[in-house]
């Protein structure tokens, strides 16, 4: 990185829109029309990319860590499933948006327990929660379906106008444009000065609080915002595959979501997207290929990447691009390794 | 971030080499949909290696057209049975949905046989309001009603006078209970202790605890496929039999798949079910062993669900003359009748649900090996469970 | 009454389970930090290398279980030297990835390898059923596994306390730089343990077939409550986890017996709230590095 005047014109840099962030979006947007038979596959991608971008909320840009974000997921979806189901709110968008309010209460009633202890505590009392709330839903199966969940919803079409189809075609633009609106948010969020302190937090939060940083109060509206978008994400699921089931609780769930996390790398918003993409993906090809043991070679997949090590993975991808820009640049700085957590 | 860009590029590389599906257009296709990873797993395998030997044993055609399966794993997971069966019928453009090892995946599919007019064969789930779902579901697998009906009144018929249940927290194990306790009180019986015990990782130690304390005669069991193993172990442990407490039930916990391994503890235990490995005739004793010297291991009441399913889409095909047609096929399924290795066996043409003997019979030693002997047969038992209307 | 001593003798038999499964995790955490997620993928190694023996070799039971141990510690002194080593200094959140990779192979081999069917191991008549202690229930395996694993604990304890390693290693857990200017040999003390643990989790494994089920999944499902015994019990010492286990086992059995619909609730709940109170766990201590 080339050394900048000072603090805030690095900000105002990095929240510019560059142009291979917009060739991303028009990439996934491009994937509408290329491949209209899989918008089945691409919506559950969206879906996990949402979720993970909560993730990324937390652990990217405020450094805590959580194996239990399924709670909130599993609170958006039982809700939106309820809420369709009992003819409560009929209006997917509404029911959304109400869904992610609920899982947003959650997660700032929980958000004191998680801000205490070290990363071993946080992560075995954010698994508790979410764990928590499965047995309770067990608990609770003559309102939630318990192991076989909530059946028979039936969706009503978007703002009236669009239904949900067997192709998948409604639904895949619906993840896709509430995803955009979240990302953008998000973007917005993580990009002003709330966000800067936040990485402040993470760097090193005796730091931070030395120079006036309200450390708690900033974890606790980030968890919260977090909660929130995990709230849409199971919301999104429920009413997107009108099921809702006691595996949204699921310790796989959270740990599934981990594993993209950390595929794509965090703290910089994008990594939850690619991690989702790479993920499913491997997953889809893996379990064609080996219907029943296809869990091994994730597996290997994984334990490849953790041993090459990403750095080395990025500097071999971006060898060729690398290349074709020194040409026409001629400078030596080209594309740097995006992650905040390179020291 | 050109990072991104290339990454998203060579994603999108694949996604599209992997996104040719050619197909033959003559093939008539069948998705299996089975949990071949997870807790279910054992269920999925069984199935599987039933269909395989079938195909292997009839071949491949029928009525002039090439049969190709595809077999697609859910884990148990219902919204990935409803994304695959999705995928399948829109993308892979299947005639039949099959498999669906539990209750959730078969029902999670049923709108979509409905709206694709495609027929879905359930060949291991069973909870009776199933077939309810959907007129394009038949199954070949068996309902916890036509079980637990017969040995609710065989129990109360035969001395045992207080039960204490055991079942598992999910919808075929409510319908164990519900019929069994139907028939067994109208019997004269009484229930003295109910315990439901959740379906993953159930530890039933301090459930079987509880049921010794409250003195039962018997304790009627439900569990799903894979776990009679660790209730019977735990039940010998916690020295129920020789309390005297016998152990009763629909055959599930009996299953012929882990029964060799249950130790003698497992001796003289009565269920009521559709299938046992000993079966006495002549098509059982070949069927089991072409499945045993295949996959060295013993069938059990899932691969015969799956051996009689495929057998009914053979027969199904044969019948409309290779015609894919969806409502053809169902018609041609309703009321057919044939000898399967467990007896035999008939879809009921008002409910689409299987029609099947039921046995009543006990586990005893045969040449060193346990086996389930049957010693009653109750015939024809069709599924009470469905709603009266 | 009795009943009470039955549920009270189960817990404490599942608890010191738990805590022979889940040392080796505690010491792995406490002494270099490293998570190692595939903790579970020993025990369950140990549990199959038994039940192979046993069921198809024909050896006797109580031969069968030193080779459970040996055969864990084994892999995981080849794993540590050929793929552990290297991830060391690396993020927590690598070593996650990492592990849970390790976990996904060994899940699927074994599956393939041993089919995905729960596998009981053959015991010798001596261990099954009951007998009557004044009116309370005992069950044989159940007091075997008390015996075994309350040997295992008190030789541990001995070791710590008593031998030099065990100083060598108490010293690397509290401060592995001021040990390794001491002149204690930090890494080879962590190759060891490492294996010890792996050793113990695999004869753990072994010991848990009849009780906990032993199936390819056994690593994934029994993961959450190693991580809860290490968490709630701190990883500085071995006390902690073991206090941890008994409550957890006992815990776990008493809320199953008198409240059955609120099973699995009571044990996250006394989670939480311990962590809450204390957030090192029972006894843990803060990382001095």
């Amino acid at each position: 990185m080339s050394a900048l005047p000072d603090v805030s014109s690095h900000a105002i840099a990095r929240a510019r829109w560059r142009p291979s962030e917009i060739a991303f979006w028009i990439l996934v947007l491009a994937c509408a029309f290329l491949f209209p038979s899989r918008y089945l596959i691409m919506t559950d991608i969206l879906r996990l990319a949402l979720f993970a971008l909560s993730l990324d909320l937390i652990l990217g840009y405020a450094g805590i860590v959580s194996l239990g974000h399924a709670a909130f997921f599993g609170v958006g979806a039982y809700c939106a499933g309820l809420l369709a189901l009992h003819g409560i709110i009929t209006e997917p968008v509404l029911a959304l948006v109400a869904a992610g309010l609920v899982a947003m209460v959650l997660g700032f009633l929980t958000s004191f327990l998680v801000i205490r202890g070290v990363d071993l505590t946080r992560l075995m009392v954010t698994l508790g929660i979410a764990l928590l709330l499965e047995a309770l839903g067990e608990r609770f199966s003559n309102i939630t379906g318990g192991t076989d969940g909530l059946q028979g919803i039936e969706m009503a079409p978007i703002l009236g106008m669009f239904a949900f189809d067997m192709f998948g075609k409604t639904g895949f633009f619906y993840s896709l444009i509430v995803l955009f609106l979240l990302f953008l948010l998000a973007r917005r969020i993580v990009n002003s000065p709330f966000g800067l302190s936040l990485r402040a937090i993470k760097n090193n939060p005796l730091r931070a609080s030395a120079i006036g940083v309200p450390v708690n109060r900033r974890l606790i509206a980030i968890y919260t915002l977090s909660a929130f978008y995990a709230g849409i994400a199971g919301a999104l699921f429920t009413q997107t595959t009108a099921l809702a089931s006691l595996d949204v609780f699921s310790f796989e769930k959270s740990a599934d979501l981990m594993l993209v996390l950390v595929l794509g790398g965090t703290g910089y918003l994008y990594g939850g997207l690619i991690g989702a993409v790479a993920f499913k993906m491997l997953q889809e090809f893996f379990s064609t290929i080996t219907p029943q043991y296809w869990l091994f070679w994730i597996g290997l997949v994984l334990v490849v990447i953790v041993l090459v090590g990403r750095e080395r993975m990025h500097r071999w991808a971006l060898w060729l691009p690398n290349l074709v820009i020194r040409q026409f640049a001629g400078r030596k700085a080209v594309v740097a390794v995006p992650e905040s957590d390179a020291p | 971030m050109l990072r991104n860009v290339f990454t998203a590029a060579v994603i999108t590389v694949t996604v599209a080499l992997l996104n040719f599906s050619a197909s033959a257009q003559d093939a008539v296709k069948i998705g299996l949909i089975l949990p071949m990873t997870g807790g279910q797993a054992s269920t999925g395998k069984q199935i599987d290696n039933a269909i395989k030997l079938y195909m292997q044993q009839k071949g491949d055609t029928v009525a002039g057209r090439k049969i190709e399966i595809i077999l697609k794993d859910d884990g148990a997971v219902p919204d990935n049975t409803k994304r695959l069966a999705q995928e399948l019928i829109v993308n892979d453009k299947v005639n039949f949905i099959a498999g669906f090892g539990v209750t959730p995946a078969a029902l999670a599919a049923a709108s979509l046989a409905t709206q694709a007019k495609i027929p879905e064969i359930v060949m291991a789930a069973g909870t009776s309001i199933i077939t309810e779902r959907s007129p394009y579901i038949v199954r070949t697998s068996f309902t916890l009603a036509q079980s637990s009906t017969i040995i609710g009144d065989w129990a109360a018929k035969n001395g045992i006078k207080k039960v204490a249940t055991l079942t598992s927290d999910f919808a075929p194990g409510h319908d164990a209970l519900n019929f069994f306790k139907q028939n067994f009180t109208a019997g004269g019986g009484e229930i003295v202790e109910e315990v439901k015990v959740p379906l993953q990782n159930p530890d039933f130690a301090p459930f079987l605890q509880r049921m010794k304390d409250a003195k039962p005669d018997a304790v009627f069991v439900f569990v799903p496929a894979g776990q009679g193993g660790n209730f019977m172990k735990q039940y010998a442990e916690r020295g129920l039999d020789k309390a005297g407490i016998k152990v009763i039930g629909p055959g599930d916990v009996m299953d012929d798949d882990l029964l060799n391994g249950m130790g003698d503890a497992a001796l003289g235990t009565v269920t009521a079910h559709l299938y046992s490995a000993a079966h006495p005739s002549a098509m059982n004793k070949e069927f089991v062993a072409a499945y045993k010297k295949a996959f060295n291991s013993r069938p059990g009441f899932m691969a015969v669900g799956g051996y009689d399913g495929i057998h009914l889409i053979y027969e199904a095909l044969k019948k409309t003359g290779g015609k894919t047609d969806g409502d053809a096929l169902i018609e041609a399924m309703k009321g057919m009748k044939w000898e399967s290795p467990r007896g035999p066996i008939s879809i009921d043409p008002e409910t689409r649900d299987i029609v099947q003997n039921i046995y009543i019979r006990k586990v005893e030693k045969v040449d060193g090996e346990l086996y389930n002997v049957e010693f009653a047969t109750f015939e024809a038992v069709k599924d009470s469970g469905k709603t009266k209307k | 009454m009795t009943t009470l001593f039955t549920i009270l003798f189960d817990g404490v038999a599942y608890g010191m389970l738990l805590f022979v499964l889940a040392c080796g995790l505690a010491v792995t955490l406490g002494l270099m930090n490293f998570v190692n997620l595939a903790h579970g993928a020993f025990a369950m190694t140990g549990g199959y290398v038994c039940a192979v023996l046993v069921n198809q070799s024909g050896w006797p039971f109580f031969a069968a279980l030193p080779l459970a141990f040996v055969s864990s510690a084994l892999i995981g002194v080849a794993l540590e030297r050929s793929l552990y080593r290297h991830l060391y200094t690396r993020s927590h959140l690598d070593q996650v990835l990492f592990s849970v990779g390790l976990v996904f192979m060994s899940v699927a081999a074994v599956d393939y390898i041993m089919g995905s069917s729960r596998i009981f191991i053959k015991l010798p008549s001596a261990l099954e059923g009951q007998f009557d202690f004044f009116g309370v229930g005992i069950g044989r395996y159940r007091l075997m596994i008390v015996v075994i694993c309350g040997l295992l604990t008190v030789a541990l304890q001995l070791i710590l306390a008593k031998t030099r390693f065990g100083s060598r290693l108490r010293a690397a857990v509290d401060d592995p730089r001021a040990a390794l200017g001491l002149g204690i040999n930090v890494p080879q003390v962590f190759a060891f343990t490492f294996a010890f643990g792996c050793g113990l989790a695999g004869l753990g494994g072994a010991l848990s077939a009849e009780i906990l089920g032993l199936d390819p999944y056994f690593p994934l499902k029994f993961m959450i409550y190693f991580l809860i015994v290490v968490t709630v019990g701190g990883s500085s010492s071995i006390t902690g986890p073991f206090l941890a286990s008994l409550l957890l086992g006992i815990g776990d059995v008493a809320g199953k017996y008198y409240v059955p619909k609120l099973g699995p609730f009571v044990i996250y709940t006394i989670m939480i709230v311990i962590l809450i109170w204390r957030p090192n766990g029972l006894f843990g201590r803060a990382a001095t590095r």
